[in-house]
């Protein structure tokens, strides 16, 4: 044997070093970020959280849909096309709204009002009262939203809406996002971004876009925190619910309606 | 008094195999109805995210409160001691069960996601109305199979009152539990109300029995059985009677409704501006499907002649499925009150803009599905009386029992 053969191959040693540390700068951010990531995932929905919507008609300009198209591209609702064979009237009563604008008038007075309408998260939800299968159910932090694999389409909890937030999905789908699973034969309606917030991100679509248009006649957040944004504008505003007669203390709440 | 006997259907083979032919066919029809809404989706349908509910719910419902209604002769025989109806026990049973199969047969084709049928057997949150129907749907079917072994098994006889009267306060909450179906909807102005629970009991009643006389009708013309004078007045004074008690709850709920402002929108609506809506309330359910037949069956001449009152049940019928697109379609198309003393000027969702009622147009699909269940419903009828007992032989007047058990005189007995 030589003594070359005793040798330590510095060359190949400096090699593998800068290949494992390589390897280990490839890796390490993507288990951090992992790791970052589900932890909200991993954990059980907080109950001491509601999450809640505040709308200030006031500030809701006519004409204006940004809440409406942010929805929309959010949660894949303008992937969605008319059936071949659709007619187009129908097919504006059946495809999927999430959110939709509305345009009011006062009988007596004249004055216009516009707002968004969506679910409105009750804390006594009837479509949840109604659904035979459980699959319309409330989060421990105040969003209603549908289990997907338990909806056998009865749209019992449609008919039992007072505001007709749900629709039902009338076609086959063949296009969606990954992160907000639709299928034919469901319904479905407003979850206040559920994505968003088990990914621990903040806002909802809507509100966000109404903020960016300047009109900021949305706000998100936790109505059981006192010294969040959403909490002080609703100590500070007169706000009503919308079928406040039905008492089932929503999440969404109105200011000048 | 004969003792009643009871014979299965003879019809000719040719006769009886075309019978079964045209059912056949209504049920293929809805086969392939349901097959296609499943495979598209139910964007070919006229339903829609506003009217969610639509004529497959109207041909469900009625053959589901028909089938607690067919119930009533067997009823009225057994557990209120009017042997006269006796005889018709088990035809009544019979059909009880077939509607209450078509009609489930419709009402399951008709989800979004029908394969999903175990889940709905399987997961229930008790809270749910519906939840408690599934219950008491095949719960019906359980105690009506063994009504009818107590009333055709000679081991069953001592059985057959308890069995009954079991058997009458089930119905009498299935029936209620379909009414509030809807009767416990707060969403709604034309729902939210008790009195849909009764309201649904008396139109089992009158719909039920109508579709029984028909069927007994039929199937006793057919094999040349005869019907007596005594059971056709005993039959149709029935009817009538439950078709005043329709109509009583029907004018107790628009009388209710009209009263306060508050609902006063829909009643305009529904009574006088509703289009077809109007025009199903007070031509179908009003005019012929109550009034016309009520002058049929309490006409002195008409009223015993036996086509004139199968008329009649037909009317009844008509007018039933009238009156349950009014409730089930018509109170969905009204726009729901989501802002009083406000109009909607514009809306991305169809929210009534200006007041207008939501869209709908029943299409060939949800029509051929609806009759595909009332096909069920009869094919399972006709089976069942070809191959067992369950029609008595006559129901002339000379073999009918008496009409009313009546109390033993203690003291002329002692005499």
């Amino acid at each position: 044997m030589s003594e070359r053969g005793t040798e330590i191959d510095r060359e190949r040693r400096r090699l593998l070093g800068a290949a494992a540390g390589a390897g280990v700068a490839l890796v390490a951010p993507a288990v951090v970020v992992r790791a970052l990531e589900t932890t909200p995932r991993d954990a059980p929905v907080d109950g001491r959280v509601r999450w809640g919507l505040a709308i200030d008609t006031a500030k809701c300009a006519a004409g204006c849909t940004a809440c409406v198209d942010a929805c929309a591209r959010e949660n894949g609702l303008d992937l969605q096309h008319p059936p071949e064979g659709a007619e187009p009237a129908d097919w504006a009563t059946q495809r999927a709204v999430w959110v939709r604008k509305v345009r009011l008038r006062d009988d007596q007075t004249g004055r216009e009002t516009n707002l968004p309408l969506m679910c409105q998260h009750c804390e006594h939800p009837p479509c949840v009262d109604v659904c035979p299968t459980g699959a319309s159910f409330k989060r421990a932090d105040g969003i209603v939203m549908v289990d997907r694999h338990t909806c056998i389409g009865c749209r019992y909890c449609m008919m039992a809406c007072p505001y007709k937030a749900r629709s039902f999905i009338h076609e086959a789908l063949s296009d969606q996002l990954s992160h907000v699973p639709r299928g034919k034969g469901c319904v479905e309606s407003c979850n206040l971004c559920v994505h968003r917030r088990d990914f621990g991100l903040p806002s909802t679509a809507c509100a966000e876009a109404c903020a960016e248009t300047g009109h900021g006649a949305i706000l998100f957040g936790d109505l059981a925190d006192p010294d969040s944004a959403i909490s002080r504008f609703l100590a500070s505003e007169p706000t009503r619910q919308i079928r406040e007669d039905l008492a089932l203390n929503t999440g969404v709440r109105y200011a000048g309606v | 008094m004969k003792r009643i006997v009871y014979r299965e259907w003879r019809l000719a083979p040719a006769r009886y195999w075309g019978i079964l032919g045209v059912l056949a066919v209504m049920v293929g029809a809805g086969l392939l109805a349901f097959a296609y809404m499943e495979h598209e989706g139910h964007w070919v349908t006229g339903m829609n995210n506003s009217v969610v509910w639509g004529t497959p719910h109207v041909f469900a419902v009625f053959l589901i409160i028909a089938s607690s209604g067919a119930l009533n002769i067997a009823s009225i025989g057994s557990v209120f001691r009017k042997p006269i109806y006796k005889p018709l026990g088990r035809l009544s049973g019979l059909l009880a069960l077939a509607l209450l199969a078509g009609g489930l047969m419709v009402l399951v084709l008709d989800l979004g996601r029908p394969e999903r049928l175990v889940v709905a057997l399987t997961n229930y949150n008790f809270k749910s109305i519906f939840a408690w129907n599934i219950f008491l749907y095949t719960g019906f079917m359980a105690i009506v199979i063994t009504y009818l072994w107590s009333m055709a098994d000679r081991k069953g006889d001592p059985f057959i009152r308890p069995v009954g009267v079991f058997a009458l306060l089930w119905r009498l909450a299935l029936t209620t539990g379909t009414g509030s179906i809807f009767g416990f909807l707060v969403a709604r102005q034309a729902y939210d109300a008790a009195i849909l629970g009764p309201m649904f009991v008396a139109m089992s009643f009158a719909y039920g029995l109508a579709v029984f006389v028909l069927v007994l009708m039929f199937g006793f013309a057919e094999d040349r059985r005869p019907i007596g004078a005594r059971m056709l007045r005993r039959l149709k004074n029935l009817l009538a009677v439950f078709v005043l008690a329709v109509l009583y709850f029907t004018l107790v709920y628009h009388l209710t409704s009209a009263y306060g402002a508050k609902d006063q929108g829909l009643e305009g609506w529904l009574l006088f501006d509703g289009g077809v809506y109007t025009t199903l309330f007070w031509v179908g359910w009003i005019l012929l499907g109550s009034l016309v037949p009520l002058g049929i069956l309490y006409h002195p001449v008409r009223g015993a002649e036996a086509p004139w009152v199968a008329a009649a049940c037909v009317l009844v019928i008509l007018g039933g499925l009238a009156a349950l697109a009014v409730v089930i379609i018509a109170s969905q198309a009204y726009p729901l009150q989501l802002f009083p003393g406000k109009t909607i000027l514009e809306s991305g969702f169809l929210d009534g803009v200006g007041g207008q009622p939501a869209p709908y147009h029943p299409t060939l699909p949800e029509l051929l599905l609806g009759f595909g269940g009332v096909g069920l419903a009869l094919l399972i009828t006709a089976v069942g009386v070809r191959v067992l007992q369950f029609l008595p032989e006559s129901l002339a007047d000379e073999v009918l029992p008496i009409d009313e058990e009546t109390i033993e005189q203690p003291v002329a007995k002692a005499a």
